[in-house]
């Protein structure tokens, strides 16, 4: 039998990125098949081409054994194909059920939106599938889980028996991740096959029947997870010997750096998010914060940068009464700041990369005297820190939203940490990012703490607390549930107290 | 997922909910204070029924109501219920906004009429009358923002419909053609609009003000060099009232004088309002709009094509600026002036924004500045006994407005995508 779709040397040029250089690859019926690569390897390229959104410059594509032109998403839809886009495509303020039926609307008397019916549907599938998902709720009251699982059902209402899943649980929590394969394993008992995406290798190794390697375009090979593991894939993904492990020597704590005494911080619908928490971060060690996202950690950390205002409590730094200090105050204290969201929070997307280097020193000699800029000294400093932090991109004048994320986040990192910093605030350093960019950032922490500097490293991935952390705290619903010496603490233990349950 | 973000609920704010009550306890104190000025016991406000020209159909007995004890029930009233959102809260509150304005918009008015007369319904028919033009203005903004195309070409689109309307009117001596021409020039400009904004992704505000700007200069041009010199084309023609096909119509009480004393515009206003409303919420067009208006790259990926669904809107909004254009000619003096829509479109865009994007919400907010324009008419009438700033009563609508936005309708929901160009990828 001919396999459910074949990509056959499919190639995209992009001005100045070959994307997808002559990739061949095959969904056989029933398999998961995931495609493994680091950011900008193509992967979405590839998907958005199969999904009618691209248009490839050679290359065909065969669906169950068929040549087919797909040049719309409506075409891909009518050959069964569904694709759960990096970024969710759903209308916040739509309910599910109109989103879902969206594009393939039910209709009564053949002009009225027929959303009982669609919504008995969505109750069926989500039934069927084990789903959980209510059609009356819009989508922006949806945890990014449920709007996954809408995303799903949007492909399931629509009969595709071909998913492609670009990403999914970059956005996910552990657990969610665990619900996610869950359910993928219960589509592919009922027939559907399944293109699943990631740069995660542990997700790849647990959830694929065979995994496709791509880097800079091309694949680098097909493998299956019993013939492989992690440090073969990252090999395959990076194209060099990758430490998977971080090594550091152990902390020298000094002085201590930041003081925070019993802080109390509201979140955005003035409840308590942060309940009276007191902690201490030294000179020379990193106090990792585990927990999953949503118990409070964005809003200390904007507390502790100035960005959110604090009801209760007070910070310190260096001995300085901060509970009250701009932004700017808190930066000039040789406080470093990298945000959780670094395309909202950390760079202005529109504005050139040399531009984004400088926001925090714009204001400041050699760069501005008095209320004007100066083009050349900004400049120069730029290209001193695109080769310094090794940022990957076609000139300092490209506006930041043209790279990649690994290296948009050098763009940040290299900003925060080209000045003499005492502190440094990591919120989620590496989310979203590829294997390379990842050690990259990793071994920056380390560097720092070795340095010298404090480092508070806030990250719901517990391993990566665990490896980097000198002493770790778990915040649970606003609270530090407990402090503990890394080298005593257990992933277990650790786990338990992130799920609220102390020792 | 178990724990959500929605950790401790110890520091309750003051809600708006109980802020809004406070306000309207407010409001019924002033009731209290404002109109129980220069009353003597014993005024009586005298309200009438009729309409010069109704009075030949049917003679209603006028409404006589004794100020002061008007003035405190509805006052008490306003208070109390103010006061009773404030402590307990009410489950629904969007009536109560109703309430409340009506409340002080009564009491001003058995004020404004204390020991003297005054037409009610004259007032409130001149009111709809008023606010056809810049429901229908705001209709078009609807259609195009819902869809995410900004259109502040509205004022220039209803200008250009006027203009050529009671041109072609004239030249064929059929106004149904000078109709289908104002239809024409709206749809012609909105399709101008549409390519500088979809295809060309221009700047929309600039767009628009081009359109105005072209729209404005040429009418003048046109109106001096043509309508002035050749003063044939420019003859009274008007669609006759509803009052005048049906005369059995104006006579129903009340409803005749208020309804069907109008030109047949009003009408396809008030349909096109039904139509639009129930279209854009219950149908697979309405849908679409939205979602485009939106995210519209949601919408590509579920095989919708955006540059349509955009077109299409644009140009239908084009068309009911022109019929608003239409409104202004010949449904009403019949000739052309120069600058004759006098900013109209303008606040048409602000009774859209107030009225939250919505038709439904466009006609509340049409209605509250056709009142004000009518009874900014009335007060130079009554100007004597009015001895509160003119200025502070017409500042009224606008905080009501503000109000409904801050307070009822709490978060203000224009289209996500409104404004921005759609690039396929
Ligand atoms: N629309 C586009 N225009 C120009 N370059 C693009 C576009 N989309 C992707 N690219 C480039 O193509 C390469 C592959 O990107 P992508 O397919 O998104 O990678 P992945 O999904 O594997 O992270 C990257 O270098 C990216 O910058
Ligand atoms: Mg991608």
């Amino acid at each position: 039998m001919a396999p459910l779709l074949e990509l056959d040397s499919i190639t995209k040029q992009f001005p100045g990125v070959l994307a997808n250089d002559h990739i061949s690859l095959t969904l056989e019926h029933g398999e998961i098949h995931a495609l493994l690569g680091e950011n900008g390897a193509g992967k979405t390229t590839l998907m958005n081409i199969l999904y009618g959104l691209y248009h490839p410059d050679e290359g065909k594509i065969l669906v169950r054994g068929k040549e087919v032109r797909i040049s719309s998403p409506d075409q891909a839809i009518h050959l069964g194909i569904g694709m759960v886009h990096q970024h969710f495509m759903l209308i916040p303020p739509f309910t599910v059920t109109e989103n879902v039926m969206l594009g393939e609307e039910k209709l009564k008397n053949g002009v009225f939106l027929d959303r009982a019916a669609v919504a008995e549907r969505i109750r069926a599938i989500s039934e069927q599938y084990g789903l959980q998902v209510d059609p009356e709720l819009r989508i922006r009251d949806l945890s990014v889980g449920a709007q996954q699982r809408v995303e799903i059902v949007k492909i399931l209402y629509r009969q595709a028996d071909i998913l492609i899943l670009d990403e999914p649980t970059a956005v996910l929590t552990p657990e969610e991740v665990e619900d996610l394969f869950r359910i993928i394993r219960g589509l592919v008992k009922r027939g559907v096959s399944i293109i699943f995406i990631s740069h995660k290798l542990k997700e790849v190794m647990a959830i694929a029947d065979r995994i496709t390697v791509l880097r800079g375009g091309r694949v680098v090979g097909t493998t299956r997870p019993a013939e492989t593991n992690s440090a073969a894939l990252a090999r395959m993904m990076v194209g060099r010997e990758v430490i998977l492990t971080v090594d550091k020597k152990p902390a020298e704590p000094g002085d201590v750096v930041l003081d925070v005494e019993n802080l109390q911080v509201l979140n955005d619908r003035k409840q308590v998010a942060v309940d009276g928490v007191s902690f201490q971060v030294r000179a020379g060690e990193i106090l990792g914060i585990a927990g999953v996202q949503g118990n409070g950690q964005t809003e200390l950390v904007e507390a502790l940068t100035g960005l959110r205002g604090i009801t209760g409590g007070r910070t310190r730094i260096l001995g300085k009464e901060t509970t009250k200090a701009t932004p700017r105050q808190i930066l000039e204290t040789g406080v470093a700041h990298v945000p959780e969201d670094r395309q909202r929070d950390g760079l202005v997307l529109s504005f050139p990369v040399a531009d984004n280097l400088v926001l925090n020193t714009y204001y400041l000699p050699p760069i501005a005297t008095g209320i004007v800029m100066h083009r050349g000294p900004i400049l120069a400093e730029a290209e001193e820190l695109v080769e310094r932090f090794d940022i990957r991109t076609p000139s300092v004048e490209v506006p930041a939203a043209n790279l990649s994320g690994g290296n948009q986040q050098k763009v940040i990192v290299a900003r925060e940490f080209s000045r003499p910093i005492k502190l440094l605030i990591a919120s989620q350093p590496t989310r979203g990012l590829d294997v390379g960019s990842i050690e990259y950032i990793h071994r920056q922490l380390v560097e720092r703490r070795d340095n010298g500097c404090a480092v508070l490293l806030v990250s719901p991935e517990l391993d990566e607390i665990m490896s980097l952390s000198d002493r770790i705290a778990v915040m649970y619903r606003g609270k530090i549930m407990d402090i503990l010496p890394a080298e005593k603490a257990t992933r277990e233990q650790v786990g338990l107290l992130m799920a609220g349950v102390s020792a | 997922m178990a724990v959500m973000s929605r950790i401790g609920e110890k520091v309750a704010p003051l809600s708006r909910q109980r802020a809004l009550g406070i306000f309207y306890a407010v409001v019924g104190f002033l009731i209290l204070i404002l109109f129980s000025r220069d009353v003597q016991a014993g005024d009586l406000a005298t309200l009438g029924l009729n309409t010069p020209r109704s009075i030949e159909w049917v003679k209603l007995p006028d409404l006589v109501l004794p100020v002061l004890p008007t003035v405190w029930v509805l006052g008490l009233i306003t208070i109390g219920l103010g006061s009773y959102q404030a402590l307990r809260g009410f489950q629904k509150t969007g009536w109560l906004l109703g309430v409340v304005s009506l409340a002080f918009l009564s009491t001003f008015l058995v004020w404004a009429a204390r020991a003297g007369s005054f037409s009610l319904i004259g007032i409130l028919s001149a009111s709809l009358q008023l606010a056809t033009p810049i429901l229908l203005g705001a209709l078009s903004g609807v259609l195009c923002e819902r869809a995410g195309v900004v259109n502040i070409a509205i004022e220039g689109m209803m200008l250009g419909a006027a203009f050529t309307s009671v041109l072609v009117a004239n030249v064929t001596g059929d106004i149904m053609l000078g109709l289908a021409a104002a239809l024409a020039t709206g749809a012609l400009l909105a399709a101008w609009h549409a390519v500088m904004a979809i295809e060309f992704k221009m700047d929309q505000i600039i767009s628009g003000t081009v359109i105005n700007i072209f729209a404005t200069g040429l009418t003048n041009f046109l109106n001096q060099r043509v309508m002035q010199v050749y003063q044939n084309l420019n003859n009274e023609m008007t669609f006759p009232y509803i009052s005048q096909v049906f005369p059995d119509l104006a006579k129903i009480p009340i409803v005749g004088p208020l309804l069907f004393d109008q030109t047949p515009i009003v009408w396809l206003a008030l349909i096109l309002l039904v139509v639009i409303q129930v279209a854009l919420f219950r149908t697979r067009w309405g849908l679409r709009t939205r979602a485009v208006g939106e995210h519209p790259r949601a919408a590509d990926t579920l095989g919708i094509n955006v540059f349509r669904v955009r077109y299409t809107n644009v140009i239908l909004g084009g068309m009911v600026a022109g019929l608003g254009g239409a409104y202004f000619t010949l449904g009403s003096v019949g000739r052309f002036d120069k600058q004759m829509t006098n900013g109209r479109g303008f606040i048409a865009l602000a009774a859209m924004i107030f009225g939250n994007w919505t038709p439904v919400g466009s006609f509340a907010s049409s209605l509250i500045f056709g009142f004000t324009d009518a009874l900014q008419v009335k007060l130079q009438i009554l100007i004597g006994k009015v001895n509160i700033p003119s200025e502070f009563l017409l500042m009224l609508p606008y905080i009501v407005t503000m109000v409904v936005l801050a307070g009822v309708v709490g978060r203000v929901m224009m289209p996500a995508a409104d404004g921005q160009p759609y690039k396929k990828q």
